[in-house]
C-alpha cells in the first residue's frame, strides 16, 4: 500500500449511475432491476446475448424510453424526473431535450438525415438546437469531420458514403453537441467487415481523449483493448461486471462462460 | 419503351467491328425503320392502329365543322374567358391552400396519443370525405339559411359582434371553403401517409440530438415525408382544378360558367367548351412541370445524381433518335461496300 491516495478516484462521482432499473412492454419484463456506474471517463462495454435488453438500457439513458422503477442519474441529474419536495416531478420537454442534448448516441443503423449534406447534418443541433452561429458551426463540423477523417465529404449526401463513412459521420455529428457522455449501440453490427476498422479506430481515439462512453458491441478486440471495464447483461439482469482482462480469461457466471466461448 | 435506349445524343457507339477484346461480336441492330422509331417488331402491328386512329382524331378535329376553331380563337383570350379563368385559378390556389394546410394539421393530430384530438380529426376526415363535394358546395352557399348571422365572443356566453353571415360568406367565400374543408380531408391522409413513410429511428436521432417535437417534425421528418407527399398532391391540385368547375352551379362564373354564360347568348357551344378545355389542358401541364422541379427538390439526397428535366429528357430523346437513323444510314452505306468498308 502506498501513503499518497489515488488522485481523486475514490471521490469521484460516476458520471452515469443506473440504479435498479425496470422496464417492461406490457408483461414482459426486458431490465429487471439493473445497476451499473459509468466514471468519468471510463469507457464501459456491455455485452450480452440479443434480447438481453441492451439497447433498452441505452435507450432509457437517453429518455428515448420511460423507466417503471428505479433511477438514472447523469452527472448527479435524475433523468426524466425532477425531485421536489421530496416528490418525483416529471420533467418538460425542454428539460428532456436539454439533458439529451448532452448525451451523444450512436445507432446501429446510423440514421443520418437523408435529405441534408453531411454539414448540415453536423451543424442542424448545435446551430438550431444550442443556438450557435452559423460560421461557428460549420467551423466545428469542419475540425470534427477532419478528426473522424472526413474532411473532404462535407458536402457529400450520406447516400453518397459507404456504411462506414456514415457511421464516422454519425458520431461527429453527435460529437458536435460537446456531449459529456456517448452512448453506442452496436455501431459496427450493420457494416461490411473491412470497413469496421475505420470506426473503431475513431471510437479508440475518442477513449484516449478521455471521452465517457457505455458502448454495446460484439467486437471483442475493441472490448478487451479499449474497455476499461466489462458488463455482462442476459434476460434484463447484470450478471458479472469486471476489468476485461479477467473477465475474459476467466467469467465467473456460467452464462458469461457460454456467450465469450462464442467469439473464440 | 426502347429496347436500347441511350443515355444521350453524344452517348458514342462502340464500333461495330473492333473485336480487339477476343469477346464474341454481338449481332448489329437491324437498320430498318422501326429500330430508328424504337419500336419492336412485336409491337408493329398495335402501333400502326394506334398511329391511323390517331390520324383520323386529328383530322376531325381539324375539320369537324361543328368546331369552328375561329370561334374558339376569337373567345380563347376573350376578357369573359380570361376572367373566369382567373377565378378558377384563384378557387384553385386558395382551396389548395386551405387543404394542404389544414389537412398538415389534421395529419398530427390524427396520430396525436389524444384521443380527443385523433378522434376529432378521424371525425372530420370520414364526413368531409364521406359527403359528396357538390353537397357541400351547396351547404356553404346556402349557409345564411342555416345561420343567418355569424357572432364573435365567448361560447355559449356574450357574444362581442356579430355580422349578417351572408355579407361574411360570400359566394366566392362559400366555393373557397366547400372546396378546401373537402380537400383538407384528402390531404390529411396524403400527408399521413408521408408522415409514416419516414423510418422512426429518424425521430429517434433528432431527439437524441436534443432536437423538440416540433423541430424534429419540421426539420426532419416532413422533409423527408414530402417526397411521399408531393405526387399526390399534384394528382390532387389537377383534380381540384377540374372539381373547381363544380361551383359553377352557384352562378359563380368561373372558366366553365363564363363559357357557359357565353354560349347561352351565342349558341356556339361546340366551340366553347373546346375553349375551356384547351385552358383546363394548359394549366394541368403547367402543373405537371411545376410538379416535376418541386419533386427533383426534396428528392435531394436521395439518389446519387438528380434526374434530368423534362426538357432534357426530350431533347436527349430526339437526339437518341436522330442519332439511331444516322447509325441506320450509314450501315446501310456500309452494307453497300462491305469489302471497301475499313
Ligand atoms: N418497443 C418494444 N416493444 C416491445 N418489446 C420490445 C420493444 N423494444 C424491445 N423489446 C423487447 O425487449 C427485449 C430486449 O430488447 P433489446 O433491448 O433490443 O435487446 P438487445 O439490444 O440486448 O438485443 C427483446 O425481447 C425485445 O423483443
Ligand atoms: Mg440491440
Amino acid at each position: 500500500m502506498t501513503a499518497t491516495p489515488a488522485p481523486a478516484a475514490g471521490t469521484d462521482r460516476p458520471l452515469l449511475a443506473v440504479e435498479e432499473v425496470w422496464k417492461r412492454y406490457g408483461d414482459h419484463h426486458v431490465l429487471r432491476g439493473v445497476s451499473l456506474d459509468v466514471a468519468p471517463g471510463e469507457v464501459l462495454c456491455l455485452l450480452g446475448p440479443s434480447g438481453s435488453g441492451k439497447s433498452t438500457l441505452l435507450r432509457c439513458v437517453n429518455r428515448l424510453e420511460r423507466i417503471q422503477r428505479g433511477s438514472i442519474r447523469v452527472d448527479g441529474e435524475l433523468v426524466g424526473y425532477r425531485e421536489q419536495d421530496g416528490r418525483l416531478v416529471e420533467r418538460d420537454e425542454a428539460d428532456i431535450a436539454r439533458h439529451r442534448a448532452l448525451t451523444g448516441m450512436v445507432f446501429q443503423h446510423f440514421n443520418l438525415f437523408p435529405h441534408m449534406t453531411v454539414l448540415e447534418n453536423l451543424t442542424e443541433a448545435p446551430r438550431r438546437v444550442a443556438g450557435m452561429p452559423a460560421a461557428e458551426a460549420a467551423a466545428l463540423a469542419g475540425e470534427l469531420l477532419g478528426r473522424v477523417g472526413l474532411a473532404d465529404r462535407a458536402h457529400a449526401y450520406p447516400r453518397q458514403l459507404s456504411g462506414g463513412q456514415q457511421q464516422r459521420v454519425a458520431i461527429a455529428r453527435a460529437l458536435a453537441m460537446r456531449p459529456r457522455l456517448m452512448l453506442f449501440d452496436e455501431p459496427t453490427s450493420a457494416l461490411d467487415p473491412e470497413l469496421v476498422g475505420d470506426v473503431l479506430r475513431v471510437m479508440r481515439d475518442l477513449a484516449a481523449e478521455g471521452m465517457t462512453m457505455l458502448v454495446v458491441t460484439h467486437e471483442m478486440s475493441f472490448a478487451r483493448d479499449v474497455a476499461d471495464r466489462l458488463v455482462f447483461m442476459d434476460g434484463g439482469r447484470v450478471l458479472e461486471a469486471g476489468p476485461p482482462a479477467r473477465m475474459m480469461a476467466d467469467p465467473e457466471h456460467p452464462r458469461t462462460r457460454e456467450f465469450l466461448a462464442r467469439f473464440r | 419503351m426502347a429496347p436500347h435506349t441511350r443515355s444521350g445524343p453524344a452517348a458514342a457507339e462502340l464500333p461495330a467491328a473492333t473485336g480487339a477484346g477476343g469477346g464474341r461480336e454481338l449481332p448489329a441492330e437491324p437498320p430498318r425503320w422501326h429500330a430508328i422509331l424504337a419500336v419492336r417488331p412485336s409491337g408493329l402491328p398495335l402501333t400502326v392502329v394506334v398511329l391511323v386512329l390517331a390520324a383520323m382524331g386529328a383530322h376531325l378535329l381539324v375539320t369537324a365543322p361543328s368546331i369552328q376553331w375561329h370561334v374558339v380563337a376569337h373567345y380563347f383570350t376573350s376578357s369573359e374567358v380570361l376572367d373566369g379563368l382567373v377565378r378558377t385559378i384563384e378557387l384553385t390556389v386558395l382551396a389548395m391552400a386551405i387543404g394542404v394546410g389544414l389537412g398538415a394539421v389534421l395529419a398530427v393530430m390524427r396520430m396525436a396519443r389524444n384521443p380527443v384530438l385523433s378522434g376529432s380529426a378521424g371525425l372530420y376526415i370520414w364526413f368531409f370525405r364521406g359527403a359528396p363535394l357538390l353537397v357541400q358546395i351547396l351547404f356553404w352557399f346556402n349557409l345564411a339559411s342555416f345561420i343567418p348571422r355569424l357572432s364573435l365572443g365567448v361560447p355559449f356566453g356574450p357574444s362581442f359582434t356579430s355580422w349578417d353571415t351572408n355579407h361574411l360568406v360570400t359566394p366566392f367565400v362559400a366555393a373557397v371553403l366547400g372546396l378546401g374543408l373537402n380537400e383538407a380531408a384528402y390531404m390529411s391522409e396524403i400527408v399521413r401517409a408521408g408522415i409514416l413513410s419516414v423510418d422512426a429511428g429518424q425521430g429517434e436521432a433528432a431527439a437524441a440530438l436534443g432536437m423538440k417535437r416540433g423541430h424534429v417534425m419540421r426539420r426532419i421528418v416532413l422533409p423527408q415525408a414530402m417526397r411521399v407527399i408531393v405526387p399526390p398532391t399534384g394528382n390532387q391540385m389537377i383534380g381540384m382544378l377540374k372539381s373547381s368547375s363544380l361551383v359553377s352551379v352557384t352562378s359563380m362564373p368561373e372558366l366553365l360558367y363564363s363559357v357557359q354564360l357565353v354560349y347561352s347568348r351565342t349558341f356556339q357551344t361546340i366551340p366553347l367548351l373546346v375553349v375551356a378545355t384547351l385552358w383546363y389542358l394548359l394549366m394541368t401541364t403547367v402543373l405537371s412541370w411545376g410538379q416535376y422541379y418541386v419533386e427533383r427538390h426534396f428528392g435531394r439526397g436521395s439518389a446519387r445524381e438528380l434526374p434530368p428535366t423534362p426538357l432534357r429528357r426530350t431533347l436527349d430523346r430526339i437526339g437518341a433518335a436522330l442519332a439511331r437513323l444516322e447509325r441506320a444510314t450509314a450501315r446501310a452505306g456500309l452494307d453497300k461496300h462491305t469489302g471497301e468498308a475499313a
